[in-house]
């Protein structure tokens, strides 16, 4: 039976009461050309079932054959996350009867997964490192999809029938599951988002998988349980299938933790079973309970021959790792010199990449930063994208900037020359030009601006030419104004301390 | 006790969503009771230093380089299909899986 959704714990008492276990298994499928036992393309998007082979529909009397780049890329997974890596594995025979899967089986590993018992750490927004360990990552195919037709939902509940596409059935998938994770405390949310981010960073760098969430690049299957403070032995678990978010992931481990609270503190006991998360209401329903259905007799696959591994292929595979995207930070923290606080608010915001080719184009790491950190951020916040989406490249800064340092324009207006190039009216200095947004460089023109401001506070005047300097202030305030922004503030200081016959 | 019972074949039958009547159970029970209780002879004459064999022949690494070959149309993928629509297969909407 499911659980009323109204009946969960707040989180804090839930935390009082009880420590969390986590665990994960993430699916990743791999971008190779074609599938992982058919020479079928694998491709996103196009006209179903075309990118099908026999082999794909399970036809009578065809024979699968591994992809070579599925298993390189798989060995690659699991050395960039610390795996040994299997010197000699199998593939095995998933059996269930479902539309998804034409053949009544997945192809699988089981007792032999490619890499095994590795660990990666895992980095809070606030900088505290945990480090996560790594059971094992094994290779197996993706099934069909499945458009559940008739209903009112488009869900499975009250569908007279189903479509299938076997388009995707076939195509690589390497699964990468955690050992349980423990001690995390009321950081379950925050670590389980950040966990299912750090693995998509890896394979991303990897370049073995395009690593698009809202493709279903990378989907995550997130376990959950609670046992009471102090206690050693886990509680019984729930696994919430394909959480295929990132931000998804995060509620959806919170709300079981909630609803486990919940049914523990009434006294019932939590039913082993698999839950579905519902964006709409962040919430999860119950799926099915542990039963026959999960008994897959796995048997070796008697069509495909060991994969055999050794250490001259294993060394050349990690001879081509990029490095990993942990390292990558460090060293560029140490390299451009900013604060840890500095630069995990680089890293949060998205812009670490776009100061790295900002600082290749030859702007000063701070100077960089205060680009991206500042305006650039402000504007993609406004127009509600990403930094790097905004168009701003390297080169419009460093043509901003030298326009800035050689005093054409200022940092004030320098906002509204890069406004006009976002919006489309040219270059940096084209839009200098049109909008004629130049600093006023002409001397003549500042001391009649100069003269206008002494003459409208004649107090402020006296003062500055009774020696109190730091009045100058105002003077330049009431320059600025007349000039709208366009004057070089220092400049004008020196001209109105020249014109008083006082000295700086 | 033979290796097999009457529950064993209920069971398979139903992961393998096969009905079977009372008894056919009970022959079938007995049938391959006779087959299992026959082939662990063959654990009998493997010793402990005889790993456990998947594949006869001693091959492994038998790989297809990643090259996109031949496809079948979309009729012709749907052509042994029982019904389709949409240029996809039409089944009946099952509760009972993943």
């Amino acid at each position: 039976m499911s659980v009323n959704t109204a009946e969960i714990l707040s989180f804090d008492e839930a935390m009082e009461k009880y420590d969390p276990v986590l665990g994960f298994e993430v699916h990743v499928e791999l971008n190779t050309r074609t599938k992982m036992f058919s020479s079928a393309p694998n491709a996103f998007g196009d006209t179903p079932n075309t990118n099908v082979t026999p082999v794909d529909l399970g036809l009578p009397g065809v024979l699968p054959v591994i992809n070579r780049i599925a298993v390189e890329s798989s060995i690659k997974i699991g050395l960039a996350l610390g795996c040994k890596i299997a010197e000699k594995c199998y593939f095995a025979r998933k059996n269930y009867f479902y539309p998804d899967t034409p053949k009544n089986f997945q192809t699988s590993q089981y007792e032999d997964p490619i890499a095994y018992d590795g660990s990666i750490d895992i980095e809070l927004a606030d900088g505290t490192v945990f480090t996560v360990e790594i059971e094992r990552a094994h290779m197996e195919e993706d099934a069909g999809k499945l458009t559940h037709m008739g209903g009112a939902t488009g869900r499975i509940q009250g569908a007279e029938f189903s479509l299938v596409d076997y388009n995707r059935a076939g195509v690589p998938l390497v699964e990468i599951v955690t050992k349980p994770i423990v001690g995390v405390g009321s950081r379950a949310p925050e670590l389980a988002k950040a966990y299912v981010a750090a693995i998509r960073e890896i394979v991303k760098n990897l370049g073995v998988s395009d690593a698009r969430m809202e493709r279903g690049n990378v989907r995550c299957d997130a376990n959950v349980s609670l046992k009471p403070k102090g206690q050693e032995k886990f509680g019984t678990r729930t696994e919430t299938k394909n959480v295929n978010s990132l931000r998804a992931v995060e509620h959806a481990v919170r709300y079981e933790i909630q609803r486990h609270a919940a049914v523990l503190d009434s006294g019932t006991a939590i039913i082993q079973e698999t839950r579905h998360w519902h964006e709409d209401t962040r919430s999860t329903t119950s799926g099915r309970p542990k039963s026959d259905a999960d008994d897959y007799r796995y048997f070796p696959e008697p069509d495909l021959v060991p994969v055999v591994t050794n250490e001259a292929w294993i060394e050349k595979l990690r001879s081509e790792l990029p490095e990993p995207p942990a390292e990558r930070r460090k060293r560029l923290q140490q390299d451009w010199g900013y604060s840890d606080a500095e630069f995990r608010d680089v890293v949060n915001a998205g812009v670490m990449t776009s100061i790295e080719d900002t600082i290749a184009a030859g702007i000063k790491p701070a100077t960089a930063r205060k680009w991206w950190m500042g305006e650039i951020s402000r504007r993609a916040k406004v127009a509600d994208v990403e930094p790097a989406e905004l168009g701003v490249t390297p080169e419009l800064i460093v043509e901003l900037q030298g326009l800035i340092e050689s005093g054409k324009i200022n940092d004030k207006l320098s906002r509204d020359v890069l406004d006009g190039v976002l919006a489309g009216e040219g270059t940096p200095t084209e839009v200098v030009e049109k909008r004629g947004l130049a600093v006023v460089s002409d001397d003549g023109a500042l001391l009649e601006a100069i003269d206008g401001a002494l003459a409208a506070q004649p107090d402020v005047a006296d003062k500055i030419r009774g020696g109190k300097v730091q009045a100058v202030g105002a003077i330049v305030g009431g320059v600025m104004k007349a000039t709208r922004g366009q004057a070089d503030a220092g400049r004008v200081r020196e001209l109105i301390l020249e014109r008083l016959g006082v000295q700086g | 006790m033979p290796e097999i019972n009457r529950e064993d074949v209920a069971h398979l039958a139903r992961l393998a969503h096969i009905d079977m009547s009372t008894e056919e159970l009970d022959r079938m029970a007995g049938e391959l009771a006779v087959i299992v209780d026959s082939i662990k002879t063959v654990s009998e004459a493997a010793g402990d230093d005889v790993p456990a064999t998947s594949h006869p022949i001693p091959l492994s690494n038998v790989y297809r380089e990643d090259v996109v070959g031949e496809t079948l149309t979309n009729e012709e993928a749907l052509s042994g299909a029982p019904d389709n629509a949409d240029g996809r297969f039409k089944v009946p909407a099952i509760l009972d899986g993943e």
